[in-house]
């Protein structure tokens, strides 16, 4: 394949898995910029998401469209419920102690992931989508007869992978205008600056621990409902997102959101690019180096600021 | 000079040690009594879990369907056979903990199962070290290549040098000699690359490109612009949980313009061939260990073999027709188990002190008629290699199904000796 269109496909593809991870990313990152939780059951709220679309999808039956839509709108708020629950039953017993929380979410992840493979079962199951047509993309060439199109080989992408792109920049930005915008936002900020005072003002804290909790497993669930019908539901789906989205926030800056976004697209994007023209390898010493460097020169993450 | 103890047990506390001891072990009378009837004990090493879990839930039942019929026909020198299974999680640690757990905990007789290359690698130095005779039903070379040892044997399923070997000539006269090979980046498809690149080369061909994709990968589209634009044939075998995705993938990615297309049924094991997005497959071709699809020329013995495991024309399961079986792999449960009968029953085999005498019956095996026993096809063991050799078939897609197209000699498959393991000592 000629050098341009192999990296516009590239980027499409880089596109797909940065959508997917900002959104994975940007639900760890508001967790932590408002508890100052790191949730390491992220990835497993992710799975779940994927394999509750599954239930809710085959549930149904019928036009994959319904499915879809049904599972898109239900299965981000059962994970968020879900995870509101784990922030009651265990994160608020354990005072939101770091250290604590570390082991507490490491036990989450455990007890998800093995309910999962105890009802689930070990197989990947595939969910349909909604729609899926393939798309030849053209590529433009000079010539003696001035600017010509073409349609070179292999270069594709389907109508649902732009969908995916689509939908996670619209809810990125729908979060944005929240969190900027709205009253709620204006509450989690406030909580998030300093909780001691925001409770003094009346805000009440633990709620908006909770809702934040359930928020930040409830984004991991879009993502994973947005994902599954190209990949696949499976109980260990989980590994990947996770420590993907532990790199985006460390180099993005944690608790920041434009940093979550900015790392999310230079990891995904880098991650596919490296792979075609390079190995998947490479991409991955890559991710790490970037993560080291970002560390060394800029401990608090490309748009972090300093907690002290 | 030895000094007198004075026992400082009372009575009542030498009581009281000696009837907790004969409290712990209250099989000690019956053993002594009846050790002919006990039964005797497979230790199967089954992926549960991990991504080998859909390999795993039909090796089970086609071990469970196997083990049946041996007990239904009077069991192993007039002894029942009973499976003790342990999920190795398809990783090749857990997989020499399970091997050592047959050992030391359950004492099975001999430890069988398995089919991921990286797990019997793992497993294998463990089973040699313990002396326990395993049986694995892998596709890897590395039985044959002389990489084990003399306790390891693949008696019931060919391997996968002997498997491209007998493909190369049908791929390089039916399909095209510049080949691209998709393959998964570990042991297994490492034995696709070396092998097949070699078998097509003998046939004057060429791999025009090698992609090596690590198995845990979920996305393939960034993969496939590596396909070199004068490929005549895609080669692909893939394993794991993202298989569907892949093949799907494949076809997204070359839209109306595809070449010609030639896979192993790895790439598609346990899913509908009539899944949506696989309609590209139509055509293309697969090798099938066995076929999944029951052909119009199929003998009694396929058929009888089907039954016993549940699984009706179109290879799923009878209960469930969304329940695809892992049909071109799984019969080497039901074949080793029967050849690890008729080994026991030539060792005359009585209990763990015989377990060289089963190795050395297993290896002293040649001919393996097509039977209820070997349901798959003839089949010659090479003792000397530990490793058997069969028929393979080649199955073209046609209506959404796989149509049987080519079957191969067994002398196709056939290789210069690697290694002679019955010079090594035990």
């Amino acid at each position: 394949m000629d050098f341009g269109p192999h990296l516009l496909l590239a980027i499409l593809e880089g596109g797909v898995t940065a959508a997917v991870l900002a959104l994975t990313a940007m639900g760890l990152s508001i967790v932590f910029g408002v508890m100052r939780v790191v949730n390491v059951a992220h990835g497993e709220f992710y799975m779940v998401g994927a394999v509750l679309a599954w239930y809710i999808a085959t549930a149904l039956g019928g036009n994959p469209a319904l499915g879809f839509v049904a599972a898109i709108i239900v299965a981000p708020l059962l994970v968020g419920s879900l995870a509101a629950g784990v922030d009651r039953l265990i994160l608020r017993r354990i005072n939101y102690d770091p250290e604590r929380t570390i082991v507490a979410t490491i036990g989450t992840l455990y007890i998800l992931q093995q309910t999962t493979l105890m009802t689930f079962g070990p197989n990947p199951r595939p969910v349909e989508p909604p729609f899926n047509t393939r798309i030849a993309l053209p590529w433009f060439e000079w010539s003696d007869k001035g600017l010509e199109f073409y349609y070179p080989w292999g270069l594709s992408i389907t109508s649902y992978k732009l969908f995916v792109i689509v939908a996670a920049s619209v809810i990125l930005i729908t979060l944005w205008l929240a969190i900027t915008r709205s009253k709620a936002g204006l509450i989690m900020r406030a909580t998030q600056q300093d909780s001691d005072m925001a409770q003094a003002f009346g805000i009440p804290v633990k709620t908006v621990y909770s809702v934040v909790f359930g928020l930040g497993a409830g984004l991991a669930a879009v993502g994973a409902v947005l994902v599954v019908p190209i990949q696949q539901a499976y109980y260990l789906m989980g590994h990947d997102p996770l420590l993907l989205a532990f790199i985006v926030v460390i180099i993005g800056g944690l608790g920041s959101l434009p940093g979550t976004i900015i790392a999310a697209i230079l990891i995904g994007m880098a991650d596919s690019i490296i792979s075609v023209f390079f190995t998947p390898t490479l991409a991955k010493i890559f991710a790490t180096l970037l993560v080291a460097t970002v560390l060394v020169f800029r401990p608090t993450g490309l748009m972090g600021k300093s907690t002290a | 000079m030895t000094k007198l103890i004075k026992p400082t047990l009372t009575r009542r506390k030498l009581l009281g040690t000696g009837a907790a001891a004969l409290a712990s072990t209250p099989l000690l009378g019956r053993y002594a009594q009846a050790q002919s009837s006990e039964p005797i004990k497979i230790g199967f090493q089954v992926h549960r879990t991990g991504i080998g879990a859909s390999y795993g839930r039909w090796y089970d039942r086609t071990t469970q369907a196997a083990v049946k019929r041996i007990n239904d026909m009077g069991g192993i020198n007039g002894r029942p056979v009973e499976v003790i299974s342990e999920d190795d999680g398809t990783d090749p640690k857990r997989g020499a903990e399970v091997v050592e757990k047959f050992a030391t905990q359950h004492n099975t007789d001999i430890a069988f199962g398995t089919l991921f290359s990286h797990v019997v690698y793992g497993s294998a130095p463990r089973a040699g070290e313990l002396k326990m005779p395993y049986f694995v039903v892998s596709e890897g070379h590395h039985v044959a290549s002389g990489a084990l040892n003399r306790w390891t044997m693949q008696p019931g399923i060919t391997d996968v040098k002997s498997q491209v070997q007998a493909m190369a000539p049908f791929v390089a006269e039916n399909l095209g000699k510049k080949v691209t090979m998709i393959y998964p980046d570990f042991a297994f498809g490492h034995d696709h690359r070396d092998y097949f690149s070699a078998a097509i080369e003998a046939q004057g061909g060429e791999v025009v490109a090698k992609i090596a994709i690590p198995p845990t990968e979920t996305s393939f589209t960034k993969y496939f612009p590596k396909i070199p634009r004068n490929t005549d044939v895609i080669y692909h075998v893939m394993v794991g949980p993202a298989v569907l995705t892949f093949v799907k993938e494949m076809g997204e990615f070359f839209g109306p313009s595809k070449p010609e297309i030639f896979g192993f049924i790895d790439s598609l094991e346990a899913v509908d061939i009539a899944s949506p997005g696989l309609e590209f497959l139509e055509g293309t071709y697969f090798w099938e260990g066995n076929p999944r699809y029951a052909q119009d020329t199929n003998h009694d013995f396929d058929a009888n073999y089907r039954k016993a495991v549940g699984v009706d024309e179109n290879g799923a399961s009878v209960s469930d027709s969304k329940d695809v079986s892992t049909y071109a792999h799984m019969f080497g449960c039901w074949e080793t188990l029967n050849i690890v009968k008729r080994g026991m029953e030539m060792a005359d085999y009585k209990g763990a002190g015989d377990r060289q005498a089963l190795i050395e019956a297993v290896e002293s095996m040649s001919n393996m008629d097509l039977s209820d026993d070997h349901p798959q096809g003839a089949k010659i063991f090479n003792g000397k290699t530990h490793q058997t050799f069969g028929h393979q078939y080649i199955s073209k897609v046609e209506g959404g199904k796989l149509a049987l197209a080519h079957t191969t000699s067994i002398e196709d498959t056939m290789y210069e000796d690697e290694v002679d393991y019955t010079t090594q000592s035990f």
